[in-house]
């Protein structure tokens, strides 16, 4: 008897321990809001489409993976505008390099993860050397690399083979490859986060800087550190990107908002600007529910432009749902 | 030798200490700003020395300083504004479909943007008061919204042109004026607003509450700022200025949809390259503009090297960083 | 138990070794030499006391010993071995631990993930956050708190003793021989206190090194067994508690006697017609407060930690309001909804805490100091450096009315000592020439000098006419300024007391006791 009582306490301990970021009630809501307008404009039938839903999670992937690297870097308390063109870079140099050639492709990934350490090396030096603010040093860092892919790529460039394009088509089963992927970069942050020394540190970091010294964390390489896996992130969804079409091109990232997104969705995941806290799970819940009215809006042939309103209204109605019950003033 | 002619040298090293620490004050964007602008003298004499070519040059930057002006506000209460490049795209596109090609609707027409223009600084304001979402977020989801709805509005495309009247502001001069030869009106719109926004940040209670929030809402707060108050206010001059400036830009540039793109970095830019504090507490008008036309006096002196666009902005992106580096590690040296 | 503490505490007059010993310390800092060749002992097992004014260099000798900071001159020694520390995890890792007054802890961080910062237990490299909560769990019983704090606990649902007892437990799992606290006291209630004086005593049972900085005498004497007095930097004496007086100290720091503490108190005439009268008043928090507050008098609020205290003094400037009852100020039925609107009314509220409420750290003094008169000016209207239209040399009358130490008024409020900071803070509030001054902890972690000559200022501000409610933890303070006392209990009005009761008394009405030896003229209600 008291065996069964004690796994029993054990199983809702840990029940009671997954806590469910309060974004999926909102994406809930969200998917709801969505099906009723389904319902009335589409006669139901958005969700009852299989291949449609399918794109809901594929079209969340690019954001997804860079979302993630970004979270990191919140959470470290500092922020990293510098995505958006260093997944440009990683389009053109990817196809650049391929040349439509499925033996340049092995060069090509470690040619772009390589530039994307640089750039994330650059950010965190430039943050934790020069003391420099990390809005700065990464629109900075932004517009040194656009300054580059402007100088040297005006338009689609080199082209992908078919066989990358696995990469963004292709299915395990019923699966996408790309879905499968984005779930494993969301585990893997949630890994570092939750279960390694790094994540530890970094929650201290970004929770209180001077604190961490005190305890013998290296402050500058942890953040420095957040600062390369995030680049690394947006060299993977650029590849992502890319690998969906025949070759690469430079406004894909700013195309995609993919900087001001990925904050975006990491906030509304409730993680908060100022570091410390939060976690990579909501920052998935922000990118589905993203995923999910970029899907809606485009089958209901929505205005793209009406969407961008709503889209902007729906950022800060999310975020004001948390903040709204604080008791203290905003900045 | 008279001894009386010559001041005592306790005196003297007195005099060249107090003028030493009295250039030490001094911000660090005005020697840059002369020092660039004198090159740029050096190498385009005919654009750079003239009276004529100051002229042209201010004509250009004269936007830019405006929309720092308005930025630095919200910059010293501790926020961001970062709807400010869409505010600037939404003026150029909407005002040309609503002038609908007649000049007798330039007037209106600009009264409705400044309308438009209170009306978003107010929800900014608004929004991070009593929704308490923090500046960046909100205004960031104004940027959308404000870009969206003009692009909606105009259903993707530029409805018209902007007529001359409409573009005098940003782009004509007065003419035949005494030793100046010709004023841009642009430069006059500077002054007007660098004046007032000099008297209420610098000479009245309004920016020092401005400063005491940015510094510390709560102390703020129970020595009885009024502190939503200040901050609707200073949203509002953000947008309003930022309106103004979409005139200014658009008489100088004409119409285009990607007008407005990253001015608001540019703007925060300028500010940071002024010396003003991201976080708030502290700011300066003056500061501000001439961070302003330090960032456009940078762009023109790599345009005149024959540096391709491009490279122009990785070079601004550099200075930048290199602006911000400076005083970081200036102000640590105080500690 | 620690394998380590193998040392003996003996009998006191046995010659021990010191466990910690530091010679001839100097340490310089741009324009001011903060400690100038001072030589210490430090024994195990024993519970020493440094005391100084502000800015006598206690806490720069606490920084160094704890390795914050590098020492210009002087040696080190840890059981007779020389050390040096270029960085506090040196220190802590050698057994010298020290707990800072604003504590070093991560507030959205469980307990044990702060214990641990830095050190987490791993297991084939991740995590091993049940380890890491197994050990937070042993090392808080050691100190006998697993009941109380669950290692899993975020810092931020703590109180602030319970998150005391945190850094407490984190020293223990460094091993600390060599325990150093600043200010421990400063934001305990009562019977918090008592609690903390019985765990060190634990911890110099174990022969532990226990040294605390602190203010308050009264605690220092409970609880210490030397005491050293630092003065401008140089050692002045360290002397047995048993072989002097408080006031013996109090000479020894500020090299005169302050004879009176406190000034006296008022006198039945000095009290004037009621000003301020609340009825049956009550917020989210708490509930059916009656009391009156006369002109010219002192009000003091007493009452633990939790007990509402600063609640009500935040309901009555307007920060969280009364949502029901009545309030009269000057006879008019008012409702005070807003702190904009208590200033209008010429009220004045001096925070609990200067550092996040009072002040505006990157503004100059002068501006700090004109910040409340300044907000109900019109907004667009031109400012005057030194003041306001109706008094344009504001600032330098009111800097020497509060006695501000500085060279210059345009300093930045940050650079100020903690004293000079709430008399900038006072002036604030003086400017602005309320009549009804609320004092939340006045002189909470301030030098006795200062404190002296802040408690002046407030009997001062009486003799004008001015009618003060004064919050205050310090018992002592409480006795010794108010001439009525209203005590707080479990957010309600527990009962009022007469002035010069004793602590008894007041702890007794504080902790629920209602009955004996109390005056209770608030709550019988005038007919």
């Amino acid at each position: 008897m008291t065996t069964a009582t004690v796994s029993g306490n054990e199983f809702r301990k840990t029940l009671r321990s997954i806590h469910i970021p309060p974004v999926y009630f909102f994406l809930i809501l969200v998917f709801i809001a969505g099906g009723l307008l389904d319902q009335f404009f589409a006669d139901g039938q958005i969700f009852k489409n299989q291949a449609i839903m399918l794109n809901i999670a594929v079209r969340s992937v690019a954001l997804g993976i860079v979302a993630v690297g970004q979270s990191l870097v919140i959470i470290g308390a500092g922020i990293d505008l510098s995505v958006a063109y260093t997944i440009s870079i990683t389009a053109v140099m990817s196809s650049y390099i391929m040349q439509g050639k499925t033996e340049n492709v092995p060069l090509a990934i470690l040619g772009v993860f390589a530039i994307g350490a640089l750039i994330g090396l650059v950010n965190g030096l430039t943050v934790t050397k020069l003391h420099v603010n990390p809005f700065i040093a990464t629109l900075g860092t932004s517009l040194i690399i656009k300054g580059i892919i402007n100088a040297t790529f005006s338009n689609y460039t080199g082209s992908v083979p078919e066989s990358f394009q696995y990469f963004g088509y292709g299915t395990i089963g019923p699966v996408p490859v790309s879905i499968i992927i984005l779930l494993l970069v969301v585990l893997g942050g949630w890994f570092l986060l939750a279960r390694t020394k790094f994540g530890s540190h970094l929650y201290g970091v970004g929770g209180n800087a001077e604190v961490a010294r005190l305890s013998g964390v290296r402050t500058d390489r942890v953040l420095i550190g957040a600062y390369v896996i995030c680049s690394m992130t947006a060299v993977l969804a650029g590849l992502f990107l890319v690998s969906q079409m025949q070759s690469g091109a430079p406004w894909v990232g700013p195309n995609g908002v993919y900087d001001l997104n990925s904050i975006a969705t990491t906030v509304i995941g409730g993680t908060a600007l100022s570091g410390g806290k939060g976690g990579v799970w909501g920052t998935l819940g922000g990118v589905l529910i993203f995923g999910v009215l970029e899907t809606v809006f485009n089958q209901l042939g929505v205005n793209p432009y009406l969407k961008t309103v709503l889209q902007g209204a729906i950022i800060v109605l999310a975020v004001a749902s948390y903040t709204i019950r604080s008791k203290k003033e905003a900045a | 030798m008279t001894t009386s002619a010559i001041t005592s040298p306790g005196g003297f090293s007195q005099i060249l200490r107090s003028t030493w620490g009295w250039i030490k004050k001094i911000p660090p964007v005005y020697p840059i700003f002369f020092i660039i602008f004198i090159v740029l003298g050096l190498l385009n004499p005919n654009k750079y020395q003239t009276m004529n070519g100051a002229m042209t040059f201010l004509r250009t930057a004269s936007p830019l300083a405006v929309l720092a002006i308005g930025e630095m506000f919200v910059l010293a209460l501790g926020g961001f504004d970062l709807s400010v490049g869409a505010i600037v795209t939404f003026v150029v596109l909407v005002s040309s479909k609503l002038l609908a090609n007649d000049p007798a609707n330039a007037y209106p027409a600009i009264l409705i943007m400044l309308g438009f223009g209170i009306l978003i600084g107010l929800v900014n304001g608004l929004v991070v008061s009593y929704l308490k979402v923090p500046s960046f977020i909100a205004t960031l989801g104004m940027m959308l919204l404000v870009r969206g709805g003009a692009l909606y509005w105009v259903g993707g495309a530029p409805q018209g042109y902007l007529t001359d009247n409409w573009r005098a502001f940003g782009r004509n001069y007065i003419e035949n004026v005494p030793l100046f030869g010709r004023i841009p009106y642009a430069l006059i719109i500077l002054i007007v607003i660098g004046i007032l926004s000099y008297f209420i940040f610098h000479r009245a209670h309004f920016g020092k509450q401005i400063l005491a929030i940015g510094d510390n809402v709560r102390a703020s707060q129970l020595s009885g700022v009024r502190i939503r108050l200040v901050r609707v206010i200073t949203f509002i001059i953000c947008s309003v200025f930022a309106i103004i400036g979409g005139v200014m830009i658009g008489g100088y540039g004409g119409v285009n949809v990607t007008i407005g793109e990253g001015l608001e970095m540019q703007a925060i830019a300028a500010c940071v390259v002024g010396g003003v504090l991201l976080g708030g507490s502290k700011g300066s008008v003056p500061n501000a503009i001439f961070g302003a036309f330090t960032l456009q006096a940078i762009v023109n002196l790599l345009n005149l090297l024959g540096l391709p666009k491009p490279y122009t902005d990785a070079v601004q992106g550099l200075i930048i960083i290199a602006a911000v580096a400076y005083a970081a590690l200036s102000t640590r040296k105080k500690l | 138990m620690n394998e380590d503490q193998n040392m003996i505490v003996q009998k006191k007059n046995t010659e021990l070794e010191p466990l910690l010993e530091v010679r001839n310390i100097t340490k310089r800092f741009p324009g001011v030499v903060a400690l100038n060749d001072v030589s210490l002992k430090f024994m195990p097992g024993e519970v020493h006391a440094v005391v100084g004014e502000n800015g006598a260099g206690k806490s720069t000798l606490m920084k160094i010993i704890a390795g914050a900071y590098i020492p210009d001159s002087g040696t080190i020694y840890l059981s007779g071995e020389n050390v040096s520390f270029s960085h506090p995890q040196e220190a802590q890792l050698q057994g010298i631990s020290i707990i800072y007054q604003e504590f070093n802890l991560l507030p959205e961080r469980t307990v044990a993930h702060n214990i641990f910062l830095g050190r987490e237990p791993s297991k084939f490299g991740s995590l091993d956050i049940r380890q890491m909560n197994r050990q937070a769990k042993e090392v808080l019983k050691e100190i006998g708190v697993e009941e109380m704090i669950s290692p899993t606990a975020l810092a931020s649902s703590l109180s602030v003793a319970e998150q005391q007892l945190v850094e407490i437990a984190k020293a223990i799992s460094f091993k600390a021989k060599v325990l150093i606290m600043d200010e421990p006291t400063a934001a305990l209630t009562y019977t918090e206190v008592k609690l903390l004086a019985d765990l060190i005593g634990k911890l110099k049972d174990r022969g532990m090194s226990i040294i605390f900085i602190s203010h308050r005498l009264v605690e220092v004497f409970d609880i210490a067994e030397k005491i050293t007095v630092l003065k401008d930097g140089q050692l002045v004496n360290t002397v047995n508690k048993k072989d002097v007086k408080p006031a013996d100290v109090v000479f020894m720091m500020v090299g005169r006697t302050l004879d009176h503490y406190y000034p006296p108190l008022g006198k039945a005439e000095d009290f004037g017609e009621v000003v301020l009268k609340i009825k049956d008043a009550s917020n989210e928090i708490i509930k059916d407060i009656n009391f009156e507050l006369r002109k010219g008098e002192i009000l003091g609020i007493a009452g633990l930690q939790g007990s509402g205290r600063t609640e009500l003094a935040q309901a009555l400037f307007g920060v969280m309001p009364f949502k029901s009852g009545t309030m009269e100020l000057h006879g008019k039925a008012i409702a005070i909804k807003s702190p904009t609107k208590a200033i209008k009314n010429k009220m004045g509220f001096v925070t609990e805490d200067r550092k996040s409420e009072g002040i505006t750290p990157r503004q100059p003094i002068r501006d700090n100091m004109l910040l409340t008169v300044r907000a109900i000016q019109s907004l667009f209207g031109p400012i005057l450096k030194d003041g306001i239209r109706k008094s344009p040399k504001l600032v330098p009358m009111l800097g020497k009315q509060v006695d501000i130490r500085t060279d210059s008024f345009d300093r930045e409020a940050q650079y100020l000592s903690g004293g000079n900071q709430q008399k900038v803070v006072l002036a604030k509030w003086l400017a602005s020439d309320a009549d009804v001054f609320i004092f939340d902890e006045p002189t909470r972690g301030i030098d006795v000098e200062s404190k002296a000559s802040i408690h002046d200022m407030i009997r001062e501000l009486t003799k004008r006419g001015v009618a003060v409610l004064m919050v205050s933890s310090e018992l002592p303070e409480i006795i010794g300024m108010s001439d009525r006392i209203l005590v707080m209990s479990d957010r309600k009005l527990a009962g009022e007391l007469a002035a010069k009761s004793s602590e008894q008394e007041i702890m007794l009405m504080a902790t629920g006791h209602s009955n004996t030896n109390i005056k209770n003229t608030a709550l019988a209600g005038k007919e």
